[in-house]
């Protein structure tokens, strides 16, 4: 029995949670802090293992009637999605140091419920077993339903609520295929299973396999948000902390578009083919509609929100043109889109912690008063857009250029969606950061960035560089799932026709 | 000439049974001899060792099954599996609810009950009794005689005995419903309806005793199914009785339509009372349930299943759409109850055989009455303790801020609402996929989609009381009380109970579901 690094990377977090449950009251930061870490240093050590080669998989019986197994495994997807969470939480708990508590929502039960999000989040994108999964994804709304509903805004209450029926909705339809996937396989094979290895081996009828997809589809659809099911996004990005906004889109959200690679295409992988001109297009609406809602919003993390929603409508056109370049550039940009919101998140909550307001107009000229600050800033916003040499442009470059190879006519509208995010970026920039400094920015930013603000930017912006320059370090492992992935779904890259001069 | 042959009684594998009912009579005479300071101590020893004994007796039989399976008393009661784990659970669950009867310590030293129940409420004769601080010791035979019944009526192989066992079961409850020491009037109110509708209801299932006696000539659960698969006499009578049947059964299930009494009956009832209701009347109401409907009238499936399934959805729907509106926690409580009901109906029309290591019908079942029970017991444990000056504080607006006041009683509240509303890593969860996917595999796809998407109705109702509890502002002058262990010990075991059922819920579905074949 070798060690079970996996178990133990999920369960570091989960440790520190329940610790933080013991009265600690004024060193819980510092306690949250040291499980974070000790995540990342587990996280690190598991993709060195894994990288060298080490077979981490994990496999033992948990409910036999159900043929559910506790089973866990990586492969490049979940390593990097895993990486990305456990390097954000520490960002995250270093950001939110100073938040402060209210009546029984103290800071301490801020930093358990980022941890208990933390490990749960780990256990989704490792597990290797469909009912597993289904309880890790449903697992992750408590947490994050209390962080949002104990840390937020005026209207949290209300936002907790509709972010939580929402993905109720979404996952409780997701049940009904996970439930008629058990009884597929009793159906066809006699014994009960869940493993996923083992349903992908099933010949399922396809009329029942566009339904279960569907029912898979709609949870991850609502959870990615795409257009019209995105509405819970905004109010919760709006509401909630700055801190937990970078959690709940830059990772919660990317189970969504995980999980359609994962379990759409690689259990369904006709039933997905079916669906994808009906994918694209719930794509490139999300792209463009989310692009010019961002151009519209007053709020500055609403904006954010918005323009995440015109991202994630990259991923999924990524995904469902089935081209190895633009499953690859997805996997990417669900990193990317990881790192670059939460630096525009992040900052911004900064700007909202001197200003007391998130509102757009209510700011002007900072670029005077706090120069560094405004210098992350269009870092972030860079990245956002897109720019050559972050990260994020190598991946959005690849999805295009997948999705042009397979339909050019699909790639160009998506093309919109880039000059829009100049637009969106550029004119948020333009009206927070230039111009003559207001009075009320004046008297309100007394300080340029702090030392813990810097620490907070410096790693985020170095991942966003790092990525940008030497894209390989991550798609090396990236790309091995994508290939996995076409040669499941049983399509091809199409091959470029040959001009005239060619022949 | 014909012997009558001497009557066989099998005393040592019915034990359990005969346990409970011989501490239910010594309670009685407790009452008759016992001196009056001595009988509240002596009858909590004795529920509790009765109890305990049974369960004992229960254990001992279980793991000798060979000898120890079969129809027994002459054939009337059937000791098979699930009767059995039915046994077990109501004893667990009877034990748990009735220590929360035991509770003095939130009440000022005296239970929850009227000091004198038999007085006129605001009567000089009630306050006289209050001031002697005299109490009725009596609810504790009173509920061990219904829980006699409760545990006839699940093993019942014949309609009489079950008929019998349903009025030991009922006549009890109605009295226990009466007694509330606070809010009298609405209490006794409760009593009455519950008495009268309970009554009617039992006459339904009488009738419908007879027309299937007429059917089939026997009111054995085998004859029956014999009948049916050869019949003498056309399917009319059979078809009606089985409709009087199911009036009868489903009336004690709550399910809609006749659903009425439950919101009125579980909020005038003593909470104690209530949880003892919600629970154990609810088991063994659905455990005879499902053995008439597959034991006797099995061959008759393809008529009553699409019945079934309508109720189930009308169950479903107006559990959770009224639980929406509700303002009372009790009366939430008792939609949610409703709606439980149409959960569990789900899987009885799904009707799915047992195969070895495969989730069946009656192992599905079990398992969602298991978890719902004990978020049940803790849930309606906890409303006892949260009061005001005047008593317990059922308006949900007065539970407001909750976390705040006491984080471990609400964290708590909000695991068994949680486990209510089946989010995953609760008991509840497993339970809710356990009987949808036997529906499924019955061949009932839509009615788990239409149990799906009441489920999120559901959860909102939940949610509604988490958020109630964390998210507003403290409610004036609402305090929770201290209580002794008899409220804590269900309260924790329910949470407990409920975060670990979701989380190693294997064994006890393997147990289920291995010993879930009925003997006929």
């Amino acid at each position: 029995m070798t060690f079970p690094w996996l178990t133990f990377l999920g369960l570091v977090p989960l440790i520190g949670a329940a610790v933080l449950c013991l009265p600690v009251k004024q060193i819980a930061r510092g306690v949250g802090m040291v499980f974070a870490l000790a995540t990342v240093a587990v996280g690190i050590g598991v993709t060195v293992l894994s990288v060298g080669g080490a077979d981490l998989a994990e496999r033992a019986p948990w409910i036999p009637a159900f043929g559910a197994w506790w089973a866990l495994d990586l492969d490049g997807m979940s390593l990097v999605m895993v990486l990305l969470t456990v390097v954000l939480v520490p960002v995250v708990l270093l950001a939110e140091w100073r938040l402060p508590g209210r009546g029984r929502w103290t800071p301490q039960a801020f930093v358990a419920l980022v941890l208990a999000l933390e490990s749960m989040s780990v256990f989704v994108f490792l597990a290797q077993d469909v009912l597993l999964f289904y309880l890790f994804f449903e697992a992750t709304l408590i947490p994050m339903y209390f962080l949002i509903g104990g840390f937020g805004g005026p209207r949290r209450s209300y936002a907790a609520v509709k972010f939580l029926l929402f993905s109720l909705a979404g996952g409780l339809v997701m049940l009904a295929s996970v439930i008629g996937l058990y009884a597929t396989s009793v159906q066809l094979t006699g014994t009960p299973t869940y493993l996923l290895d083992e349903l992908m081996k099933l010949q399922i009828d396809p009329t029942l396999a566009r339904w279960l997809m569907l029912g898979f589809l709609f949870a991850f659809v609502v959870k990615a948000p795409m257009v019209p099911v995105h509405t819970w996004l905004p109010t919760a990005a709006e509401e909630a902390t700055p801190g937990t906004s970078v959690l709940l889109v830059g990772v919660l959200d990317k189970i969504g578009t995980f999980g359609m690679i994962k379990f759409c295409l690689w259990l369904f992988p006709e039933a997905s083919t079916w669906i994808a001109p009906a994918m694209v297009v719930l794509a490139l609406i999300s792209i463009l509609y989310g692009a010019v809602a961002a151009i519209g919003s007053k709020n500055l993390l609403r904006l954010v929100a918005y323009t995440s929603i015109s991202h994630f409508g990259f991923m999924v056109l990524g995904i469902y043109t089935f081209t190895s370049t633009g499953i690859s550039g997805s996997i990417f940009y669900m990193v990317n889109h990881g790192f670059s919101t939460a630096a525009l998140f992040l900052v911004i909550g900064f700007l909202i912690s001197r200003r007391g307001s998130a509102v757009v107009t209510d700011f002007g000229g900072v670029q005077k008063v706090a120069p560094v600050l405004t210098g992350v800033f269009l870092m972030a916003g860079l990245s956002g857009l897109a720019l050559p040499g972050m990260s994020s442009f190598v991946s959005e470059f690849m999805v295009l250029a997948g999705s042009w190879s397979r339909q050019p006519g699909v790639a160009a509208v998506a093309v919109i969606g880039t000059v829009l995010a100049a637009v969106y970026i550029l004119r948020m920039y333009q009206r927070t950061m230039t111009g003559p400094v207001t009075d009320d920015v004046a008297r309100t930013f007394t300080t340029d960035a702090t030392a813990r603000e810097k620490w907070v930017a410096a790693p985020v912006l170095a991942v966003i560089l790092l990525l940008g320059f030497v894209p390989n370090l991550a798609l090396t492992v990236i790309e091995p799932v994508a290939q996995t992935t076409m040669s499941h779904v049983g399509v091809t890259d199409p091959v470029a026709p040959l001009g005239e001069e060619a022949k | 000439m014909t012997t009558i042959a001497a009557p066989t009684f099998e005393w040592l594998q019915l034990a359990p049974v005969l346990t409970v009912l011989l501490a239910a009579c010594i309670g009685i005479g407790i009452e008759a001899l016992a001196p009056r300071r001595w009988r509240f101590l002596a009858q909590v020893v004795l529920f509790e060792v009765g109890i305990g004994v049974a369960f004992v007796f229960l254990v001992l039989s279980w793991l000798q099954p060979t000898n120890n399976l079969g129809l027994m008393a002459m054939g009337s009661i059937s000791l098979d599996g699930p009767s059995y784990l039915m046994w077990g659970s109501l004893l667990v669950f009877a034990l748990l609810s009735m220590l929360v009867f035991a509770e003095r310590d939130l009440n000022n030293g005296a239970t929850a009950f009227a000091a004198s129940a038999a007085s006129v409420p605001g009567s000089a004769a009630e306050a006289e009794a209050a001031l002697a601080r005299h109490e009725h010791s009596e609810v504790f035979p009173l509920a061990l005689f219904s829980l006699t019944g409760m545990m006839v009526f699940v093993a019942a192989n014949d309609l009489l005995t079950a008929f019998v066992a349903l009025e030991v079961m009922s006549l009890p409850l109605y009295l226990l419903s009466g007694m509330a020491r606070r809010r009298r009037l609405l209490s006794q109110e409760a009593a009455l309806k519950y008495f009268l509708l309970g009554a009617l209801s039992s006459a339904f299932f009488l009738f419908g005793i007879a027309l299937t006696y007429g059917f089939s000539g026997s009111f054995d659960y085998g004859r029956i199914s014999d009948a049916i698969a050869d019949p003498v006499y056309g399917r009319g009578l059979l078809y009606t009785g089985m409709a009087f049947l199911a009036i009868g059964l489903l009336f004690k299930i709550g399910a809609v339509p006749f659903h009425n009494w439950v919101p009125d009956v579980y909020v005038g009832a003593p909470t104690p009372v209530t949880g003892f209701m919600a629970i154990c009347t609810k088991l063994a109401a659905v455990g005879a349930t499902v053995r008439v409907f597959y034991v006797a009238l099995g061959g008759e499936r393809w008529s009553w299943q699409p019945l079934l399934a309508v109720i189930a959805v009308v169950t479903m729907g107006v559990g959770v759409v009224i639980a929406l509106t509700q303002t009372d926690m009790k009366r939430l409580l008792a939609y949610s109850s409703i709606s439980h009901a149409g959960f569990i109906l789900v899987a009885v029309v799904g009707a799915t055989a047992g195969v070895t290591g495969q989730v069946n019908s009656f192992g599905s079942i079990l398992f969602y009455l298991v978890a719902y029970g004990f978020a049940t017991v803790g849930a309606f444990a906890i409303v006892t303790m949260v009061r005001d000056q005047a008593g317990e504080v059922h308006e949900i607006s007065g539970w407001a801020g909750l976390g705040r006041k006491s984080p471990l009683l609400a964290g708590i509240f909000a695991i068994l609402m949680l486990s209510f509303a089946g989010i995953p890593l609760t008991g509840g969860f497993i339970g809710k996929w356990a009987v949808f996917s036997a529906a499924w595999r019955g061949g009932y796809s839509w009615l788990v989609l239409a149990a799906v998407a009441f489920s999120l109705v559901a959860a909102y109702v939940y949610l509604r009381v988490i958020v109630t509890m964390f998210f507003s502002e403290p409610a004036e002058g609402v305090v929770v009380g201290k209580a002794s262990g008899m409220t804590w010990v269900p309260v924790a075991l329910g949470a407990f109970v409920s975060a670990y059922l979701g989380l190693f819920p294997g064994p006890l579905l393997d147990l289920v579901t291995s010993a879930s074949t009925f003997l006929r």
